[in-house]
């Protein structure tokens, strides 16, 4: 059953320095590493010791409040390092990487036969329960629940993101294993959202249930896709898996091993050759940066796409979720009466004397720039331009600032994750950071409700 | 080693001291600041606040200008100096010697109420130690554009620290005032001297000096006529051109239009705002039009030259059209729900259109037309809101049966 749907709120952000669809295979990275940070509410508790030598797949750390969650290491080696910032928070846990990765074998599994209690037991095991997020709160799912629904893009529309149809080729078997044994941990459907009237390796997969989107971003962003499919309620819980993410589940399922292989894409205008790259989660992101090569000294490499992504710097390592790696020029200086002037090198939803209305295919070299100072809310009915859920984002945004939890709750904070609000945040006048409003208030409404 | 330098190295010694958000409103006003992303996305748009601001302002600048010459223009015309002007580009209109007796006349009042109104918000700043918002640039421009002429410069200041401060600065600055801040220091004027605020002798310049000698000259607006009885003795023309008397820029419907188009363009303005305000009017308008064809009213009643004008020419008299589309646009104290802007707009050009006909005394209404909505645009939004509530809440309920 495949329905169309279109939306039509929202904006496409096109920048310069998109991923040329070459793939090339980054060279091996001396050291891997996991960063806490990625797996949000997440309170890491270690199970070995600096020293300790591990195999791809072997436990690293389970989480201190569900200590079923377990998270693996991605490569073999040897823990050298386990990282801590402020309370003895850890922040950084690095593998220095053997030459050939020795997997853990955690046995193949037929997803049509296995019963749903096995599967689960043998993704939390295998450490691959860290992919499968939640909304509410977006986090890793609580495997105590049963979801109503799993939602899966298929496609990509945030500025310079990986092309999933180019990523993901020839994973289709993966991709089925996934998707199969997903199917049977939820009463409902698996939803899996590609764009209208392109294929994709989804295309052809069965125990799914197919939709087409069409429209600018965030069409390819998940929360759009509940939004408009099926959005979740009070008391409901619905679960979420990156496309890329799929493939490692696919790989245990298949293989028996936890194998990170991930094809990402580096991006950006500060890139010289941006393409493909095959590699690892943790790996050092320099073994690609550095193969490309950059065009721009003062720039920010972020893990991720721009809108989304994290600031790290060159010695980091690519995020664990991320299958995108940006670099664009920092915007650290000033410009002469910038309020005033015409502007033709940005992008802004309006026409205040701002240009990029009249070239809607042009490419623009967007810098780290905010453009302007932060400010009290002022502007209204400019969200719901780029905004498609049937959602105030306004008067949420205010209600998680005054942190009034019977607000956000009837407002529908259940529906949302921070990256939904990444477009607002983009277009806002005030230069307001919607995303971690929204984050704070979902942190709060987990702390007190969830 | 260049200005922007300069500026910087002085940014980062002053940094966190007491004067900081007075330096660094100067300096962004300058120089777009060095600020980079560091939550969150890490691109932005090209616009904020001070370029929103300055659009207003732009859409403004026209009714300026005209309001200068139209200071003049009316001065010499009461005293029999210049013939009346034909068409929009009439030489009596645009002369040199109208431009200098309305500059003359508005730039104190533009002067005024930046110096007095940006000195407050500075004070404010820096006793708060946050940054110089922007939303006083569109207020100061607007508050010579809505006083008579002839309004004492102390009477003006003191409306100016009154406005700012009830106005705005109790509430939290910028975007958190609930009441639109030129329209508080116009209401003030209002109350406080009533009889600098209407009659017939404060519209043309001089005209309050010359009362009592035999050249004596008063310049009534239209509105003030109507509301005796009179009729109006203007070509329609004129009064779209703005060729009358009246406060000093709300006067050019056709400019106002213009400026009107030009926000809803850049979409700064609200077009739903100004659309369902100018219906809200029109449908009032209406109504009364044919409360006198059913002669439900007599010639004899004080409400009849009122009711009897025709519908659509209550948008070309008075401080309507300019009302509509720069104090009721604001965004901060209009709704802010997009249906909600329906509702409220409406109801600004229905109230406005009441008001004037039933309150011959003072007959501009859309000063407290808009005030009034100002007050009620929370509670238009929270209705609002209430529907998106329940349909979430229905939604569960459809679920569990």
């Amino acid at each position: 059953m495949s329905k169309d749907i279109k939306i039509r709120k929202g904006l496409n952000i096109r920048l310069k320095g998109e991923a040329e669809k070459t793939l090339s295979n980054a060279p091996r990275s001396r050291t891997f590493a996991i960063r806490p940070e990625d797996f949000h509410l997440i309170i890491p508790k270690m199970v070995i010791k600096e020293g300790a030598k591990v195999e791809a797949g072997d436990i690293l750390f389970y989480s201190k409040s569900q200590e079923e969650i377990k998270f693996v290491s991605p490569v073999s080696g040897t823990l050298t390092e386990i990282e801590r910032g402020a309370k003895r928070v850890i922040t950084k846990i690095t593998i220095e990487a053997d030459r050939q990765d020795m997997y853990k074998d955690f046995g193949i599994v037929d997803p049509d036969t296995t019963s749903p209690g096995d599967l689960k037991k043998h993704l939390l095991n295998s450490g691959c329960w860290p992919f499968i997020k939640q909304r509410p709160y977006d986090m890793i799912a609580n495997p105590d629940i049963v979801p109503k629904a799993i939602f899966i893009s298929g496609f990509n529309t945030a500025p310079l993101a990986a092309d999933l149809d180019f990523t993901l080729q020839g994973k289709e078997k993966q991709l089925q294993a996934a998707v199969t044994a997903l199917s049977k941990l939820t009463d409902g459907a698996v939803h899996v959202s590609v764009r209208t009237g392109q294929g994709s390796p989804f295309s052809g997969l069965k125990d799914i249930s197919l939709h087409n989107f069409s429209g600018p971003h965030p069409a390819g962003n998940v929360g759009t896709q509940i939004a408009k499919l099926d959005p979740v309620n009070k008391g409901e819980t619905v679960w979420t898996v990156a496309a890329q993410d799929l493939v490692i589940i696919g790989e245990l399922i298949i293989s028996g091993k936890f194998n990170t292989d991930r094809v990402i894409a580096l991006a950006g205008s500060s890139v010289k050759t941006p393409k493909y790259y095959n590699t690892k989660i943790g790996a050092e992101v320099s073994t690609f940066v550095n193969d490309s090569g950059l065009s721009e000294d003062n720039s920010r490499l972020i893990s991720g796409d721009v809108l989304t992504g994290t600031k790290i710097s060159p010695k980091d390592h690519l995020g664990y979720y991320d299958n995108t790696v940006s670099v664009i020029p920092e915007g650290d200086d000033y410009e002469f009466f910038g309020w005033a002037m015409p502007v033709f090198k940005k992008i802004s939803p309006s026409r205040a004397l701002t240009f990029s209305w009249m070239f809607p295919k042009k490419k623009y070299d967007l810098n780290t720039n905010t453009n302007g100072e932060h400010r009290a809310f002022v502007l209204t009915g400019n969200y719901e331009e780029v905004f498609p859920m049937d959602i105030y984002p306004l008067q949420i945004l205010k209600a998680c600032l005054v942190k009034d939890l019977d607000a956000m709750e009837a407002l529908g904070m259940y529906e949302v994750a921070p990256e939904d609000f990444s477009l607002t945040e983009f277009i806002c006048v005030s230069k307001q950071p919607h995303q971690q409003i929204i984050r704070e208030g979902l942190d709060l409404m987990y702390k007190e409700i969830g | 080693m260049g200005l922007k330098h300069k500026l910087h190295r002085l940014k980062e010694k002053y940094k966190g001291k007491k004067m900081a958000p007075a330096f660094n409103a100067l300096h962004t006003f300058l120089y777009l600041p060095n600020l980079t992303t560091h939550s969150g996305g890490h691109i932005r748009a090209a616009d904020d606040l001070k370029r929103t601001m300055n659009i207003v302002i732009m859409a403004l600048l026209p009714c300026l200008i005209f309001g200068i010459y139209n200071a003049g223009y009316q001065h010499y015309l009461a005293l029999g100096d210049i013939q009346a002007a034909t068409g929009f580009f009439s030489p009596e209109f645009w002369s040199m010697e109208n431009f200098s007796l309305g500059a003359w006349k508005v730039l104190p009042l533009v002067l005024i109420s930046y110096g007095v109104g940006l000195g407050v918000e500075f004070l404010f700043a820096v006793i708060k130690g946050h940054e110089v918002e922007e939303g006083y640039l569109v207020t100061g421009m607007l508050v010579p554009l809505i006083v008579p002429i002839d309004i004492p410069l102390w009477m003006l200041t003191v409306a100016v620290i009154f406005g700012v401060v009830i106005g705005k600065e109790v509430f939290g600055g910028t975007g958190m005032n609930i009441l639109n801040p030129a329209l508080t220091i116009r209401a003030f004027l209002f109350f406080a001297y009533p009889t600098w605020m209407s009659g017939d002798k404060v519209w043309v310049s001089g005209a309050v000096e010359s009362i009592g000698q035999p050249d004596a000259i008063s310049g009534e607006t239209i509105l003030g006529s109507l509301a005796q009885g009179n009729s109006f003795g203007y070509d329609i023309m004129d009064m779209f051109y703005g060729f009358i008397p009246g406060s000093v820029g709300e006067t050019s419907t056709l400019l106002i239009l213009l400026g009107g188009l030009f926000l809803i363009f850049t979409k700064i303005g609200s077009w739903r705002i100004m659309l369902s305000s100018v219906l809200g009017a029109l449908g009032m308008g209406l109504i009364f039009n044919g409360v006198i064809s059913a002669e439900w009213i007599g010639e004899n009643s004080k409400f009849f030259s009122l009711m009897n004008t025709e519908f659509w020419q209550h948008l070309l008299i008075g401080g309507l059209a300019f009302g509509i589309v720069y104090m009721a646009t604001d965004p901060v104290t209009a709704s802010q729900t997009n249906k909600g802007k329906w509702i409220y707009g409406i109801m600004i050009g229905v109230l406005s259109v009441t008001i004037r006909v039933f309150n011959p005394a003072y007959p501009e209404g859309v000063m407290l037309a808009i005030l009034l909505m100002n007050v009620f645009a929370p509670t238009i939004d929270h209705y609002v809101l209430q529907g998106n509530i329940k349909k979430r809440a229905k939604r569960i309920k459809v679920k569990t049966i």
